[in-house]
Formats: C-alpha cells, sequence, structure tokens
C-alpha cells in the first residue's frame, strides 16, 4: 500500500438553480488515491462526473456549493478553507484542474511564458524570471513540447499542443494531485493518445502525485488509469481496478455501461451493444431507494423502497445494489 | 413562448425600463383629457412667464375681501420694494455721511430704515455726488415713506357722461381676496415659453409627438434592416454582396449628415411631423442590417433548417418559420433601440432648425430649438428647457432600460 | 469489391472547392465512390476531412464544383427546386446534434406532419394522420400519446434523436444520410438509437450513408468503409478488410491512435509532434 494522496470523505456539494432549487450534484462521494495511481471516473453526461472534478478542489463559487463532507490533501484537510486560501496555497501546488475547454481558455494576446509566470508568481512572488523561464524550459522539454513554445501566442499553436501547453502550464509547480475533466475529447485521436502519453510521463517523471481522470469514453479510461469509479446520478455506484471494472462489472448500469464498448477490433462486430433504456432521474427530485431503479432490468419492488449504500466486496471493489453479488453474476451468466 | 414572456417581466431592469415607459405614456395621453386645448395656444403676451398661478388684477378688485391683520405685513411689503441695489445706494451715502461702515447691515431692513432716517438730509450734498444721483436719493425716500404708510388705495372709474372720475373702490392694507374666489385665474406648472404658451400642455403633446416620431422611425429602420439583413444572410451570393456593399456606403457616410442633407432638401414647409419620422427611418436602418445579417447566416448553417429544406419548404416559408422566430428577440431589441436613436435624432435635428414646421406640432427637439433660438438659457428661463431634457432623458433612459433587460434574457453569456 | 446489388449512388471525381483566389480550399478533392442499394456504407474521417462537405453534396444542399454524382446510374440533376423536392423523397438525413436539429419553436406533431404532408399524406383524415404518428412514433419506443402537444425540447437527446428516426419511417426514403447520429448521445442510448437505426433499414430496405469519425462505431455497423483524409478517399472496402487488414498508412495510423480494450494500446509508440 503507497501513500495516501488525496481522501475525500462523503462529499456532498449543491447547485442552487436560479429559481432556488438545490440540486445534489455530489452525493455523499467518498474515495482515496495512494502515491503513483490514478483514478477514472466515468459516467453519462449529467451524472455528476463534472462537477465532481470542480468539487474536489475545494474552490466553491456560486452556483456550487459545498454542503458536507471533508476533502484531505497529504493529511491536510482542505475542504473549510476559505476560497482565498485555497487559491493561494492549494491550486497548483497541491492540486491541479485542467477543464473540459482548457484549450480555449489561453488569453491570446500574451506569450505562453507569461501564464506560467502567473502561476509562479502567486506562490513564489520573487523569483526572477530568469529562473522561471529556466523551469519551464527544462520541463518543457522533458514533456515533448519544444521550448520555442514558451515565446508564441495561444493562437499559433495547433489544438493538440494547445492542450499539451496548457498541462505543462498547470502542472508547472508540480501539484500532488492532476484533476483532468475531458482533456482529450476535443482533440483528433492521435493528439489524444500525444495527450495521454504526456500525462502518463508527468507520473513517470513524478511532477504529479496522482491523477483523477474524467470521460465518457470507456475505452480511454481503461488505458489510462488503475482504478475506475462509475458515478450514476450523483452517487458512485461502482468501483474497483481498470481490468475488472471493463471485464467484469458487478452493478447493472456499469454493466450497462461497459457492453456499450465499441473497439475498432476483431470479434467486437458479432457483439450485441447493451443498452439501458430510459434516462436518468432529475436530481431536483432524486427517487427514494435506489437511482437506478426505474432503468434496472433486475429491479424488484425493495429496490425502490430501500436506500442503499456501497457494499464491499474484496480488492477495495464496492457496489451499490441491494442483490447479492453471486445472484447479479448468475443473472450476468445467464443471458 | 410564455416562459420566455415570464422570463423577460422576470428581468429587474426591463421592467425598471417598462414602468417608467408606461408611466410616461400614461401621462402623455391621460393629462390633455383634464387639461383640453390647443398646445400652440398663446397665453401671455410676454414671453417666459415664470411657473406658478396667476389671477386677474382687474376681477381681484371686485372680489368679496376680508380683513386679516397678518404680522410683520408692512415689513415685508417694504422689504420687497427695497431691491439690493437701492440698499447698497443708500449704505454708500451714509458712510459719506459719516455713519461708521459697520454700524450698516444692508440685510437688516428695519435697522437700516431707523440709521437712514436719522441721518438722510436731502440739502447735504456729498462730495462728488451728481445731481441725477442726488435726485435718486430724493424719490427712493419719497417711495420708501409711501411704503411706510399704510394709506388706502382708492380705484376709480371714469363716469360715462362726464368723464370725472368716481370713486369705485377703496382698498385698505389689510383687505385680502381668496384666490379662489377670483374669477379668472391661470395655474402654469411650468410657466410659458418664449410665445407664451402653457410650457406643461406643449410639453405633454410634443412628448407624443415625438414619441410617435420615434415608433415610425424604429419601425421604418427596423423592417427596411430586417427584411436587407434575411435577405443578404440567407440568400447570400451576389444578393449579400450588394446588399452590404450598399450598407457599407452607408454606414461610412455618417447618417446624420445624409438626414440633415435630406431634411434641408425637403424644405421646411413641406416637413411634418411624419415627414421628419420617415426621414429618420430611411437613414439608420443599416446597422439593423448588420445584425440581423449575421445572425441569419449563423442560423442559416444550423441543422434545423437542413432539415427544413430537406422536407422541401419553400425559400419564403423557411424564413418565415424556420430563421424569424429565432432572431425575433433580437428584433425586438433593435426596434427598442431604434426607437429611442430616433427620438434623440429628431431633437438633433429640431435643435438645427431641421425639424417639422414650427406651426402645426410641437416635438422635443422644436421646444428645445425655440428655447435656445430665445436665449432661454442665458437668462435662466430654466421652465422651457429643463423639463422637455427631463423627458427626452427618461424615454430614452426606459427605452434603453428595457433593451439591456431584454438582453440579459436573451443572451446567455450577460447573464448573472 | 464485388457487390452485385445496383447501383444507388455513386460519384466521378466529385470535387467542392470553397472560395477562389488565395482563399481558395478544396474540401473534397476529386473522389470515385459507389453506394450500393441497401447497402451500410461508413465515411469515417477526422474533423476537417471534408465528410460533412461530401454529405452536403449527397443531400443536395450545396453544389458540385466538379465531377459528377449518379443517382441509380443516372447523373444526379437537382438543379430546380421542383427537381429537388423530387430528390429529397429519396434521400434524407438525421444529423449529428439532436438539439439544433429542431425548429425550437415547432410543436413535435408539426414536424411528423410535415412527414405526413411530404409524402403525399396531406388530405388524409386527421385520424388517419395521428394512426400514422402513433405507429411511427412506437416504432421508435416513443409515445405519441405523451409527446402530443410538446415541444421537441422537452426531450432529452436520446429521445429527440429516435423522433428524428421515427421522422425518417413516416418519410421512407431510398437512402439515409447519417451524420454522426450518435456521437453527442450517452454511450447507453447510443446502442438504442444503432438498434432503431437497423431495424428501420430492415423495415423498408433503405441504403445508409453513416458519417463518423468514430473507426470503432464504423466496424460496428457498416458493410463497407470508406476511409477520408484531406477531402480523399485513401482506402474504400468492405468493414473487414479495410479495419482488419489496413493497407492504406492513414488508416493503420488512425486504428493504431484509437484506445482498444482486448489488444494493448501501446503508447511507447508515440512521438510528439513539434510542429504547432
Amino acid at each position: 500500500m503507497g501513500k495516501t494522496i488525496l481522501e475525500v470523505k462523503e462529499l456532498t456539494t449543491k447547485y442552487i438553480t436560479r429559481f432556488g432549487e438545490d440540486v445534489y450534484a455530489v452525493d455523499h462521494v467518498s474515495l482515496s488515491i495512494e502515491e503513483g495511481k490514478s483514478l477514472g471516473i466515468a459516467g453519462e453526461s449529467g451524472c455528476g462526473k463534472s462537477t465532481l472534478a470542480l468539487s474536489l478542489m475545494g474552490y466553491y463559487f456560486p452556483p456550487l456549493h459545498y454542503t458536507s463532507g471533508d476533502i484531505i490533501v497529504e493529511g491536510q484537510n482542505i475542504s473549510k478553507l476559505d476560497p482565498d486560501t485555497i487559491r493561494k496555497n492549494i491550486l497548483g501546488t497541491e492540486i491541479a484542474y485542467i477543464p473540459q475547454a482548457a484549450m480555449n481558455a489561453l488569453n491570446p494576446t500574451q506569450k505562453i511564458i507569461r501564464f506560467i509566470e502567473d502561476v509562479v508568481h502567486v506562490h513564489e512572488p520573487k523569483m526572477p524570471k530568469k529562473d522561471i523561464y529556466d523551469l519551464a524550459r527544462k520541463r518543457f522539454e522533458e514533456l515533448g513540447l519544444p521550448a520555442s513554445v514558451l515565446q508564441k501566442h495561444a493562437v499559433e499553436l495547433s489544438g493538440g499542443m494547445k492542450q499539451r501547453t496548457v498541462i505543462a502550464i498547470s502542472t508547472i509547480l508540480s501539484p500532488k494531485v492532476l484533476i483532468a475533466d475531458e482533456p482529450s475529447s476535443a482533440l483528433d485521436v492521435t493528439s489524444q493518445k500525444m495527450v495521454i502519453k504526456m500525462l502518463r510521463n508527468l507520473m513517470d517523471l513524478g511532477y504529479i502525485k496522482s491523477m483523477i481522470f474524467i470521460t465518457h469514453e470507456l475505452p480511454l479510461l481503461y488505458n489510462v488509469t488503475d482504478d475506475i469509479m462509475v458515478m450514476y446520478a450523483g452517487q458512485i455506484v461502482e468501483k474497483g481496478t481498470a481490468k475488472e471494472m471493463v471485464f467484469n462489472p458487478t452493478h447493472p448500469y456499469s454493466k450497462g455501461l461497459m457492453g456499450s464498448i465499441i473497439v475498432p477490433e476483431e470479434g467486437t462486430r458479432d457483439v450485441k451493444l447493451a443498452a439501458i433504456p430510459g434516462t436518468p432521474p432529475n436530481l431536483k427530485k432524486p427517487p427514494s431507494g435506489c437511482r437506478f431503479a426505474e432503468r434496472c432490468k433486475y429491479v424488484t419492488n425493495e429496490c425502490k423502497l430501500t436506500t442503499v449504500g456501497l457494499t464491499e466486496f474484496g480488492d477495495g471493489r464496492s457496489y451499490r445494489c441491494i442483490v447479492p453479488i453471486e445472484k447479479l453474476r448468475e443473472e450476468y451468466a445467464n443471458e | 413562448m410564455k416562459n420566455t414572456l415570464r422570463q423577460v417581466f422576470h428581468s429587474p431592469k426591463f421592467v425598471a425600463g417598462f414602468i417608467i415607459f408606461v408611466a410616461v405614456l400614461m401621462t402623455l395621453f391621460i393629462y390633455p383629457l383634464f387639461n383640453p386645448g390647443n398646445p400652440l395656444q398663446m397665453l401671455a403676451l410676454n414671453s417666459f412667464s415664470k411657473p406658478g398661478t396667476y389671477v386677474s388684477v382687474y376681477d381681484s378688485i371686485d372680489t368679496d375681501s376680508i380683513v386679516m391683520k397678518l404680522p410683520g405685513a408692512a415689513e415685508k411689503r417694504l422689504e420687497d420694494k427695497l431691491s439690493m441695489d437701492d440698499r447698497l445706494a443708500m449704505k454708500e451715502w451714509l458712510v459719506t455721511a459719516g455713519v461708521p461702515e459697520g454700524d450698516i447691515d444692508t440685510t437688516d431692513t428695519t435697522n437700516l430704515l431707523k440709521i437712514w432716517k436719522e441721518k438722510y438730509d436731502p440739502s447735504i450734498k456729498p462730495a462728488g455726488m451728481t445731481i441725477a444721483k442726488r435726485n435718486y436719493y430724493k424719490r427712493l425716500t419719497i417711495d420708501l415713506d409711501k411704503a411706510l404708510n399704510s394709506n388706502e388705495v382708492t380705484i376709480a372709474t371714469p363716469n360715462a357722461e362726464t368723464g370725472a372720475l368716481e370713486e369705485a373702490k377703496k382698498i385698505n392694507d389689510t383687505d385680502y381676496v381668496n384666490t379662489k374666489d377670483v374669477t379668472n385665474a391661470i395655474t402654469l406648472p411650468l410657466g410659458t415659453d418664449n410665445f407664451g404658451r402653457d410650457v406643461l400642455k406643449e410639453l405633454v403633446s410634443a412628448a407624443r409627438t415625438s414619441i410617435m416620431i420615434g415608433f415610425i422611425a424604429g419601425i421604418i429602420a427596423t423592417l427596411i434592416g430586417l427584411s436587407t439583413g434575411l435577405l443578404a444572410g440567407y440568400v447570400g451570393g451576389m444578393v449579400d454582396e450588394l446588399i452590404l456593399f450598399i450598407t457599407n456606403l452607408f454606414t461610412v457616410i455618417p447618417g446624420f449628415i445624409i438626414l440633415i442633407l435630406i431634411s434641408y432638401g425637403i424644405g421646411q414647409e413641406n416637413r411634418g411631423a411624419t415627414t421628419v419620422a420617415i426621414t429618420i427611418g430611411l437613414t439608420s436602418w443599416t446597422w439593423t442590417t448588420r445584425s440581423v445579417r449575421s445572425q441569419v447566416i449563423s442560423l442559416r448553417n444550423r441543422d434545423h433548417v437542413n432539415l427544413s429544406k430537406l422536407s422541401g419548404h419553400s425559400l419564403p416559408r423557411i424564413i418565415l418559420s424556420d430563421i424569424l422566430p429565432y432572431i425575433a428577440s433580437y428584433v425586438v431589441m433593435a426596434l427598442i433601440l431604434q426607437i429611442s436613436t430616433a427620438i434623440l435624432a429628431e431633437a438633433q435635428l429640431s435643435m438645427l432648425g431641421l425639424g417639422p414646421k414650427t406651426t402645426e406640432v410641437p416635438t422635443l427637439g422644436l421646444m428645445m430649438n425655440w428655447a435656445m433660438v430665445y436665449s432661454a438659457h442665458t437668462h435662466g428661463y430654466w421652465w422651457a428647457y429643463f423639463p422637455v431634457l427631463l423627458i427626452i432623458a427618461l424615454v430614452s433612459f426606459s427605452l434603453n432600460l428595457m433593451n439591456t433587460g431584454l438582453d440579459q434574457v436573451f443572451n446567455p453569456t450577460l447573464r448573472d | 469489391m464485388s457487390d452485385t446489388r445496383p447501383l444507388c449512388l455513386s460519384g466521378k471525381g466529385v470535387t467542392k472547392v470553397f472560395g477562389f483566389g488565395e482563399k481558395k480550399t478544396v474540401a473534397v478533392d476529386h473522389v470515385d465512390f459507389e453506394f450500393h442499394e441497401g447497402e451500410l456504407i461508413s465515411i469515417v474521417g477526422e474533423s476537417g476531412s471534408g465528410k460533412t462537405t461530401i454529405s452536403k453534396m449527397l443531400l443536395g444542399l450545396t453544389s458540385v464544383t466538379d465531377g459528377t454524382i449518379y443517382f441509380q446510374g443516372k447523373p444526379l440533376d437537382i438543379r430546380t427546386q421542383k427537381k429537388k423536392k423530387e430528390y429529397w423523397k429519396d434521400i434524407q438525413a438525421i444529423f449529428q446534434d439532436p438539439f439544433s436539429s429542431y425548429n425550437v419553436f415547432h410543436k413535435i406533431d408539426q414536424v411528423l406532419l410535415d412527414c405526413i404532408n411530404m409524402r403525399g399524406g396531406k388530405k388524409l383524415s386527421m385520424d388517419k394522420k395521428i394512426e400514422m404518428m402513433t405507429e411511427a412514433c412506437s416504432f421508435v419506443n416513443l409515445k405519441y400519446a405523451e409527446l402530443t402537444n410538446k415541444y421537441p425540447f422537452e426531450l432529452s437527446g436520446g429521445q429527440m434523436q429516435r423522433l428524428m428516426i421515427a421522422r425518417i419511417f413516416l418519410l421512407k426514403p431510398k437512402i439515409l444520410l447519417a451524420d454522426e447520429p450518435t456521437s453527442m448521445i450517452d454511450a447507453c442510448s447510443r446502442a438504442t438509437i444503432l438498434d432503431m437505426l437497423m431495424n428501420l433499414r430492415n423495415e423498408i430496405g433503405m441504403t445508409i450513408i453513416f458519417i463518423t469519425h468514430d473507426i470503432g462505431l464504423a466496424y460496428y455497423i457498416s458493410d463497407s468503409v470508406y476511409i477520408m483524409e484531406h477531402g480523399k478517399f485513401v482506402e474504400s472496402g468492405t468493414a473487414d478488410e479495410v479495419i482488419l487488414n489496413s493497407k492504406a498508412p492513414y488508416t493503420k495510423r488512425l486504428i493504431s491512435d484509437v484506445p482498444k480494450i482486448y489488444e494493448e494500446w501501446d503508447l511507447n509508440t508515440v512521438t510528439f509532434s513539434t510542429e504547432s
């Protein structure tokens, strides 16, 4: 067991809509990551995975609000710090975050090196520009980015290059946790592979200690992360190692999700794609009992009445379903 | 649609603008019901009479009076008679007569008069004082004596046969009449203008005309802008190039100069309010064309338009049902802005003397023009121009507020 | 290819050039293709490869700069609105983004009624029309009674896309051009949409031209695959030929760059591009 870098306990956050309704997009989520490990979060759009990514930073601004729970980064509880402290002392050095459209966030009138100076100066206001340049140059070259990029403007870079540059900028202070929310979804497959390779390099070189990777593309998640967590309607429904999750899912929802994977490989043409009918519940009024009950093939009356927690079953795996694991396995085998 | 309306009326800016605008509009339509009559009728023969209630002096003589003894009435009368110039002149004489300057307080009427009575002697001839000046002091003293003694005033009428004056009535300094009992009286809340017309009545009528000009001009400009924008954006190609060329041409030549030239060309006699409105409308459509065009271009490539084409719908139908509804909110915003611009444009034109014919209807711009030509501002006749400014500001402020409110509802990037 | 089925759509030297002079860009560059009746063809390409332009040309929404498209063996003639209308009875489309595919001011009933009218059902009784709409909705697992008087934006993305299929069900075209119909849909609903497309294809026996950037999806559903790069088809053939035994270097690279789950996805071969 490695050292735990990030531990999240029962984190709950909510959105307050324009009409004053509460939407609990992250509902009692617990997770932990050890040094050198990466965690993937999978789920349909609207399941709360992007909100979780935002919430993990401890940096809340309306309409997102903190409700309860703890976020502990290497022993330090950051969930109750005020936004200013978070911005100055946590973001960049403890936790770095790459949002979905990160590459479009670069101000087109500034050279890349200016962004790096800005990031470094928040934490080390006295560091000379020359030192920053040397640091950036070394880091860029190690990560396979030409040093000439530092003197360029964002508009001069291609999409893939921009995205890699953004990742290099946000990890310049060697954060302990990198949260990447769909970092490669807007790119073509070739650039996507380069982005993934770069993230892998960051881990290998020790510039980041752990990573949380969020995407709806399951084959990608399978190849990038050690563990996978599946989210549904703001809750974690199952977690386990990537391999176990893809080839041996337990929860009916994970089963459906994994059954919808399409890859250009021999044999996949003959597999029948799994389909889950229906739509996820409205988080303004989540159903009592199991949130997946409405769409589940194996639903019983009890499902809709009992609130079900996560059940652990060895190897750090757990799932959220009242049906015993053996019974589910049996059902899957019969299909 | 219903939802959108609900959102619009939840926008505080729009609601504030809407309330101001409706309140102004209601006032403009309700006021004439209580105070009918021709707004251009000249009431006074003097120009720029102050705001206030005017009662007929002639009728007040015949009105039944009561006797009242108000404390300090005489002093007040005196104080009113003695102008500051008179007081300073008195001080000057007294100082030359040897009264120490520190003893004389020009604001203290009672004391000043006391010293004057003791010291003034018409026979003293201070050195260097002209005869005219000495005579002035003599007249001043007589006037003061008259004001101080409260003798009755006799009103006399000439006898029809003999022509001799006969006493009709004696008026005492303690006689008072109720202004309500005076047969002829008029309240002019904003006084009169240079032609002696009731400014308030004129203002109400002018604001109505100006808003009408704004609406006509705004609707014309929006209609032209909308149709050219739709055509250029949707049809594209040569049509687009041509319309864009004309639009650019109109944009680079300052619109206001074209407006001035056209107005001048039409001539004072032919310029009615409607003509001015149409002229303004015809010169201010370019902005709408450009923005509608760019909106339509982005809509043209939306899949629902493609699907509508694939469903075999005709061009007019696609424009009317697949394009227009999407830009409707935008067009309403443009219309509001155009109305407000047109009201201002009319004011500017009329200020320059290129407004509607002056003899038919008043407009806000014309009122400003008259006030300026008759130097109301240099003489401090604020009532002739300040209320006009206020109405122009209020109307265009409320329209712009509504526009910003709508913008916030329809433009997601501006939402809080 | 040795497909004996009659040709449905084919093209010789089809080219599309945008702009002129210095701003000239060749979006589609002399492409040849043969689509057979009843076939499911995928056109795979990354963004900017010209796949959307070729779909617009096939649909007659944009003109062809050079070359000829043949429809059922004859050169396609859609120079007048009337001829276009005739052609559009035979070819229809489903687009990528269900949210922008509907006129938000029109109710669902109107969307479906339009289709009935287009198939010459204008004079049918309202009862008959409702019956047809109910049938179309139930084909895609939607309930007409719940949809009537609703607006499309009240549905989820998956439901909207299914309604698009219901539309095609009513129109019964010979060719359906599906431009990335599942790329904005969640994985769980994707299977449902694909299943319905396949059922519809079997029901009315139409040709489907499937445009996608997802080479795995193209492999999964199609009979034959065209790989497009920079406005040209670099490789074409049956799905197995193209994906499992690809010859063109571009196809090989594309396939190797897609993450897989059975074979190892080799990150060691990645070389970082240094040109910006």
